[in-house]
């Protein structure tokens, strides 16, 4: 025999170990990163959109609004409902990228390689989910901006539940996602939910003085149960507001007259990250 | 050469299962009876042969012939309906993840992230492959020399050419050292520079490494380098052999005659000779056994003023011809009208 390139490798079985699997989704994750990197276009694109809600509609709409928030700047009221928009749009197009890869011939790269198919998937909404909070946090560094405190306690709880809404987002797009094979389709069923989503939850109104259609929808709405509770962390943070313009602006959700409390809107919108994921895995244990 | 100490039963309750240990690893192919069916479609009608440790062996067919299924069954892409199939020692349906770990896939399409530079590219299948830390810069190099795309590591993948894809793609499929290469047309879509380029990279990996390697064409200058070939044909293997042995199977040389009046000439051949001939590519062709011989007797005996002669040994088309009666360019033509019956199955081609 002749020269070999390298000594023999010691060929390992895997056998779907932990660790195994937990490469897989890190590297899958990793590369969600390095292209989110390389695509600046795309950072500064679904950073504008953000950006002109809260500073164009919110300081236009804040001029007639002023009547109901009082002291309180409409813009502030905004900032929270911009953060999840900001989180919205940026997971929902990571998940794309699973149609891309399809059409791309990438996905099969991914599909036959020694891993459980699980461990692609979580990797690949955790990436997606990485990225879209990393979009929220930039926004959350214009809080001084809109009069909301740089306050460490106040960030820390933001960025938690932008991580909790990104992570169910990006999985419901990655779900999804699962078995399309055309970017066109994707666009149009994201257009479906993304937009009444986002409308429906409270991000750029209250959500007191509705018709109860519409506050039936609102609450159906996961979205409404990751905006609430961040909305409410930036107003315990607020000294001009009083409990009357609390009550108006940040009236919690309500289930039939019962207030639902914030630890249960996180585990609502935490348990539906789950769902979607374990749709997604199931959806992608069938592919191929 | 005894192959494969390296081996380990694979860990957890996959090791208990008995079929999908490993046995004492004679052929780094076995296929026995497999089939595959889509619907009342038979795309695949029962095929077996034994692939041998470091053979390069290839699947010569058109397009459509099922080639391509069965080499999918082979990686454990598609389940077989019937038969079985062991690759490196592991059964493509019980021992799925391992006979994954074990083979290096190359597909027509290209697979790759054009958005990573080369090297990411590969980094991403050693993680995802599972290899040890330790060993993949220097792997890593290795691979990227022997494809010649060291230099160009840290380019972006969609500034590369086809050909150069196409390199990177084999130099990733065995990155991770696989027992066996699947190359499922590896040349296809490029231009004939480029294919002769990557077959000389094959060659030169052959030497380098002990590999086995199993590859899919329809161009019948690629089979030549295989060790063995199996033509198949509408879902069966029709002849397995070496290139050398089936070409003089055909015992007949390709006679290619111009002459003043074909018409004339394709009748003094049958009327004289009792040799059927046809037009092919403007000339006059036609096989007969001996065809340097056969010359002189021609121009006696013809009748009909002979322009140009040309005798050729018998190639693959021929081969192909005579074990199945028809050219590969015709066996393409009704393949793709089976397939056209069968929407169902040209879906999930």
């Amino acid at each position: 025999m002749t020269t070999t390139v390298a000594a023999p490798l010691s060929v390992r079985v895997p056998g779907g170990t932990f660790r195994d699997d937990f490469r897989a989704a890190k590297i899958v994750w990793r590369r969600e990163l390095i292209r989110f990197s390389r695509n600046r276009i795309r950072i500064v694109t679904s950073l504008m959109q953000p950006v002109l809600f809260l500073f164009v509609l919110g300081s236009g709409l804040g001029g007639i609004t002023r009547g109901v928030t009082g002291r309180l700047n409409f813009k502030t009221f905004m900032f929270p409902g911009v953060l999840a928009m900001a989180v919205l749009f940026t997971a929902i197009f990571s998940a794309i990228s699973i149609v891309w890869d399809r059409e791309f011939g990438f996905m099969r790269e991914m599909l036959v390689a020694p891993v459980r198919r699980s461990s692609i998937v979580i990797g690949k909404c955790l990436g997606g989910a990485t990225v879209a909070t990393g979009q929220g946090i930039v926004m959350l560094l214009l809080a001084g901006a809109v009069g909301v405190p740089y306050n460490v306690a106040l960030f820390a709880i933001l960025i938690g539940e932008l991580m909790l809404i990104a992570i169910a987002l990006t999985s419901f797009g990655v779900m999804a996602a699962a078995r399309m094979t055309q970017v066109e389709s994707f666009q149009v069923v994201m257009q479906f939910f993304v937009l009444p989503m986002f409308f429906l939850s409270g991000a750029f109104f209250p959500l007191t003085n509705i018709p109860t259609w519409l506050r039936t929808l609102t609450v159906i709405d996961p979205l409404s149960y990751g905006v609430d509770p961040m909305r409410r962390a930036v107003f315990a943070r607020l000294h001009n507001v009083s409990p009357a313009t609390m009550r108006t602006l940040a009236p919690g959700m309500h289930w039939d007259g019962w207030r639902v409390p914030t630890l249960l809107e996180l585990g609502i919108v935490f348990g539906i990250g789950v769902l979607m994921i374990s749709i997604a895995i199931m959806q992608f244990q069938k592919a191929e | 050469m005894v192959v494969s100490p390296i081996l380990r039963p694979p860990p957890g309750p996959v090791a208990t299962a008995d079929f999908s240990a490993p046995e004492p690893v004679v052929h780094a192919v076995e296929v026995r009876d497999l089939v595959k069916r889509y619907g009342d479609f038979e795309a695949v009608r029962g095929v077996a042969f034994d692939v041998g440790e470091g053979e390069t062996f290839g699947f010569l067919g058109p397009n459509g012939a099922g080639k391509s299924t069965t080499i999918r069954m082979l990686c454990t892409l598609v389940e077989p309906t019937a038969g079985s199939a062991r690759v490196a020692g592991y059964d493509v349906v019980a021992g799925r993840a391992a006979v994954r770990q074990n083979i290096g896939l190359v597909f027509q399409d290209t697979t790759l992230d054009d958005y990573l530079t080369a090297e990411e590219n590969l980094r991403f299948h050693a993680e995802l492959y599972g290899m040890p830390k330790a060993i993949i810069p220097e792997r890593l190099q290795a691979v990227m020399e022997m494809v010649g795309l060291w230099e160009r590591r840290k380019s972006l993948v969609r500034t590369f050419s086809g050909g150069m894809k196409r390199r990177l793609e084999i130099g990733r499929g065995l990155l991770h050292a696989p027992r066996v290469l699947f190359l499922d047309e590896p040349t296809v879509g490029l231009d004939p520079q480029t294919r002769s380029s990557i077959w000389a990279y094959i060659n030169e990996l052959k030497k380098r490494e002990r590999i086995t390697i199993f590859l899919t064409t329809h161009y019948m200058d690629e089979a030549e380098y295989c060790d063995r070939i199996a033509i198949m044909n509408a879902g069966e293997i029709v002849v397995l052999d070496t290139p050398e042995a089936l070409k003089a199977s055909v015992g007949r040389d390709r006679v290619v005659i111009q002459t003043a009046d074909d018409d004339a000439a394709m009748r003094a051949l049958q009327d004289r000779f009792d040799i059927r001939s046809a037009i092919h590519e403007g000339h006059v062709t036609f096989s007969v056994p001996g065809g340097e011989e056969f010359v002189p007797v021609l121009f006696a005996e013809l009748g009909v003023p002979i322009k140009s002669v040309s005798v050729a040994r018998p190639s693959l088309d021929d081969v192909f011809m005579s074990y199945t009666g028809t050219t590969i360019r015709d066996a393409e033509s009704s393949a793709s009208e089976r397939l056209r019956a069968n929407p169902m199955a040209r879906a999930r081609r």
